[in-house]
């Protein structure tokens, strides 16, 4: 993070149309050539509140959200009066001329003069903002037009004129503000958020199936499976409520289909009974839990990371799984294609751990290189001895051969009470003992296909700075913060964190002169986790738990 | 050619006398009828012993948990559409634990067969009252009597203009046959709610007791006439209604797979272009 990067924030009342601009803003920017993260804040309700859109963009690259603010976009007073102590000694307000600007430097906007009709007032903020930014115009009026082309000539014309207009009224008021520095010439990049991103990468990992009940934040990972279920056939269903929405999954996968899940911490504690399911009928299905703060309803629109014990531990009995936390937007799609990918090789319920920050996220990515995806295998739709065939049938790895029914003279059956390897319901006690040891059998699989944590820089004698999921951007900086100051710092990220790789990161440990977890959950569900499995003790724990995101300012005060 | 043997012959884990055995031999017999081959056949069920009914015929065969029979079974059709699907379960797993389910299958009016052997009594946890159960029936656990109205499952689903509503009894097994015959070939949610007694826990809705008081309907009741519909779903007492209550033309639901998920490759070229389009 160069000193050239720039913190915009965009508040107003939920439905004053703060995100329109906001991700209006973001894409130009990115198409322009900056690197960018976005933050979304917003309150329970549908309208009014106090709610921002947070853009940190920078020429160079850039990780996580920071608290100060060098561009205040105020669509209500309240958002002033919220944010003035965060403005910078640069930074400067935008506000409608007819709030005023309550003392702050900047610009009292006459929005009822520049805008015909309130509707095309997100317009002229935009021409203000593009003035103030040095943007090239162009970047923004594409946008309108691709937006409105749709609508007709004359929307496209109407929204340009309050664009232009506004630029020109921004531009002769003559503001002192740092323009952004032209970014390097870069190749294509992409704009998305972590649940789009988690989306496209179940997509491509061959995601045709996905059933859901409404809950933020992860509905938006189902959401962006319709956008797209039109053009390649992807059946999405809303169901009457979680419990039917995995079941119905689950169904579906034994039927052929390649399911992903997606809900919050409220709608997967309805799911557990069908997570020891799909442990038990060792069918394939991938669930994304998008975290949110608790217990019961908590801060629905906040973030945290409390929900790791839950996922780990969902489902009664025993059996295994692999649970997954992407830290990056790329992550996101990558980690959901492999999730998909280990679900259908292990025939288990695989998870996908993100939180509301990273699924509100929208990052700049390199475009996502899909050839060189590995292929998804497929289950059987033959088998050479129909009337021999075995559902369950005891193998050395614990994965058995799955045919789909209905394609192939043999029947499939399935039960979750316990079974014959035929799929027989059964009382038998040591064809339990068989079934359960064939079954946790594959973790040992799921364990040598496991994904080590990365290191980010030296640990040598350094403060090493843990953390799993979205923590990942926060601690990169404040890991950079400290390299700044000389000290020696690195990072090592979980993307998985279920299973384990003990040999993987307990000698990056120890080269560690102090390790730090750093996690969005009040007890250190991770650093339990790794203390249990290891014995590994870490010398410092850094929490959050009050529903916003992690930034490198929040951890280095606490190192 | 399918034949009752293509759908073999198992060991049962049920009680000497239970009205399961005999909706069985009503489903093979339906089956043969219908022509269908084994493998072309998924039964989802839930728990209890009339959840095990699927693990006594050779068919695809899911027995999930309890009450979510019908969630299972919509995910199966909506994945492949050429399988002929049916839930079979028990009052207790349909209309107490899957309660949301059943409301939800009826809206939809997905294509699925939904078979409820409805002896008034949980059976397998020994004798609790069950959402069927008449109000006042003394029972282990409702020692005062159960607190509660009995669910009318049939009335329900004719108030919700549910696709095919029918009731059997079973001790009419070709009656009860022809019903699941009619139910399958119905485009749409089929309920048929199966009476039948539970010899070890409901001492009251014995066979005998049924036996006075079903009648089958006749050609004189009209099963598309909502009144007359209504009318016959509430009937209960002296004397007991089987047959078809009531069916509705209303389309079944669509928005599932058009051929079999587990035959289709990913479209790729499609996908580039819209993953191209986050730009």
């Amino acid at each position: 993070m160069g000193a050239s990067a720039i913190n915009i924030v965009i508040g107003g009342e939920a439905g004053q149309g703060l995100v329109t601009v906001g991700e209006f803003l973001s894409r130009a920017l990115v198409r322009a050539g900056y690197a960018i993260v976005v933050t979304q804040d917003y309150q329970s309700r549908i309208r009014g509140g106090h709610n921002t859109f947070a853009i940190r963009a920078d020429s160079g690259p850039v990780t996580a959200p920071t608290e100060a603010i060098d561009l205040l976009v105020a669509l209500s007073a309240e958002t002033l009066d919220i944010h003035k102590a965060s403005l910078t000694a640069r930074g400067l307000a935008v506000a409608d001329a007819a709030v005023g600007l309550g003392g702050l430097p900047g610009l009292a906007v006459p929005y009822k003069e520049l805008s015909p009709r309130p509707l095309y007032e997100n317009m002229a903020a935009l021409g203000v903002l593009g003035a103030l930014l040095c943007l090239d115009p162009a970047w923004i009026t594409g946008l309108v037009r691709e937006k409105f082309a749709s609508k007709g000539e004359a929307v496209v014309a109407a929204n340009t004129a309050v664009f232009q207009a506004a630029l020109a009224w921004a531009a002769a008021q003559q503001a002192s503000f740092a323009c952004l520095p032209p970014p390097p010439r870069r190749g294509k990049r992409l704009m998305l958020h972590g649940n789009e991103a988690i989306a496209l990468g179940g997509l491509a990992a061959g995601v045709d199936f996905c059933s859901f009940y409404p809950m933020t934040p992860g509905t938006s990972v189902i959401q962006a499976c319709i956008d797209h279920a039109d053009r390649l056939g992807t059946v999405c269903e809303q169901a009457e409520d979680e419990i039917a929405a995995l079941i119905m999954a689950l169904g579906a996968s034994y039927a052929g289909a390649r399911p992903l899940v997606s809900t919050s911490g409220g709608g997967f504690a309805l799911m557990v009974e069908g997570v020891s399911l799909a442990g038990m009928l060792e069918t394939p299905v991938t669930i994304v839990v998008a975290q949110r703060p608790g217990p019961a309803t908590g801060l629905p629109t906040r973030t945290e990371q409390a929900d790791l014990d839950l996922v780990l531990h969902a489902g009664h009995g025993e059996f295994p799984r692999a649970v997954f936390a992407p830290g990056t937007v790329e992550q996101c799609f990558h980690l959901a294609h492999k999730a998909v990918d280990t679900a259908e090789r292990f025939q288990s319920p695989v998870f996908l751990l993100t939180d509301q920050f990273l699924a509100d996220s929208y990052r700049d990515v390199a475009p996502f290189d899909l050839d060189a995806l590995p292929p998804v295998p497929r289950p059987l739709t033959d088998v050479a001895d129909p009337g021999g065939y075995e559902r369950y049938a005891v193998t050395d790895s614990g994965v058995s051969p799955r045919l789909v029914p209905g394609l192939c003279p043999a029947t499939v059956v399935c039960d979750s009470d316990e079974h014959t390897p035929d799929g027989h319901i059964t009382e038998d006690l040591a064809v339990r003992r068989t079934m359960q040891d064939k079954r946790m059998r594959k973790a040992a699989g799921l364990a040598a296909a496991a994904l080590p944590p990365d290191v980010h820089g030296d640990p040598d004698g350094a403060t090493l700075l843990a953390c799993w999921g979205s923590t990942l951007g926060a601690a990169l900086e404040a890991a950079e913060c400290l390299r700044q100051r000389g000290e020696k710092a690195a990072v090592l990220h979980f993307g998985q964190v279920w299973p384990l790789v003990p040999d993987a990161f307990l000698p990056v440990l120890a080269r560690a002169a102090r390790t730090v977890m750093v996690e969005g959950n009040g007890v250190g569900q991770l650093a339990r986790l790794l203390r249990r499995e290891t014995g590994a003790v870490f010398d410092g724990l850094v929490t959050r738990y009050d529903g916003l995101p992690f930034t490198a300012a929040y951890i280095l005060e606490r190192l | 050619m399918v034949t009752e043997s293509d759908y073999g012959e198992f060991e049962t884990a049920w009680c000497p006398g239970c009205g399961n055995f005999s909706i069985r031999q009503a489903v093979v017999r339906a089956l043969v009828e219908l022509g269908l081959p084994p493998h072309k056949v998924v039964f989802s069920s839930g728990i209890g012993q009339a959840a095990k009914a699927p693990h006594y015929i050779r068919v695809n065969t899911f027995n999930g948990l309890h009450g979510r029979s019908l969630p299972a079974a919509t995910g199966i059709k909506l994945a492949n559409p050429e399988l002929t699907v049916f839930a079979e379960s028990g009052d207790g797993c349909s209309y107490g634990e899957g309660g949301n389910h059943f409301l939800a299958a009826i809206r939809r009016n997905i294509d699925i067969t939904a078979i409820v052997h409805d002896n008034q009594v949980y059976g397998l946890t020994k004798g609790q009252a069950s959402p069927t159960t008449p109000k006042g029936q003394i029972t282990k656990t409702q020692p005062h009597g159960a607190p509660s109205n009995a669910f009318n499952p049939v009335a329900v689903a004719v108030a919700m203009g549910a696709g095919f509503v029918a009731r059997g009894f079973a001790g009419a097994i070709d009656h009860l046959a022809g019903l699941i015959v009619a139910g399958v070939r119905h485009p749409g949610f089929s309920l048929i709610d199966v009476l039948q007694p539970c010899v070890s826990f409901n001492k009251v809705n014995t066979f005998a007791w049924y036996k006075q008081r079903c009648y089958e309907l006749g050609d004189d009741h009209d099963p598309t006439d909502p009144r007359a519909a209504m009318e016959r779903a509430n009937e209960w007492g002296e004397r007991i209604p089987i047959g078809v209550l009531w069916r509705s033309d209303r389309p079944a639901f669509a928005a599932g797979a058009v051929a079999p998920l587990a035959g289709r490759e990913t479209a790729m070229g499609r996908l580039r272009e819209i993953v191209d389009g986050y730009a």
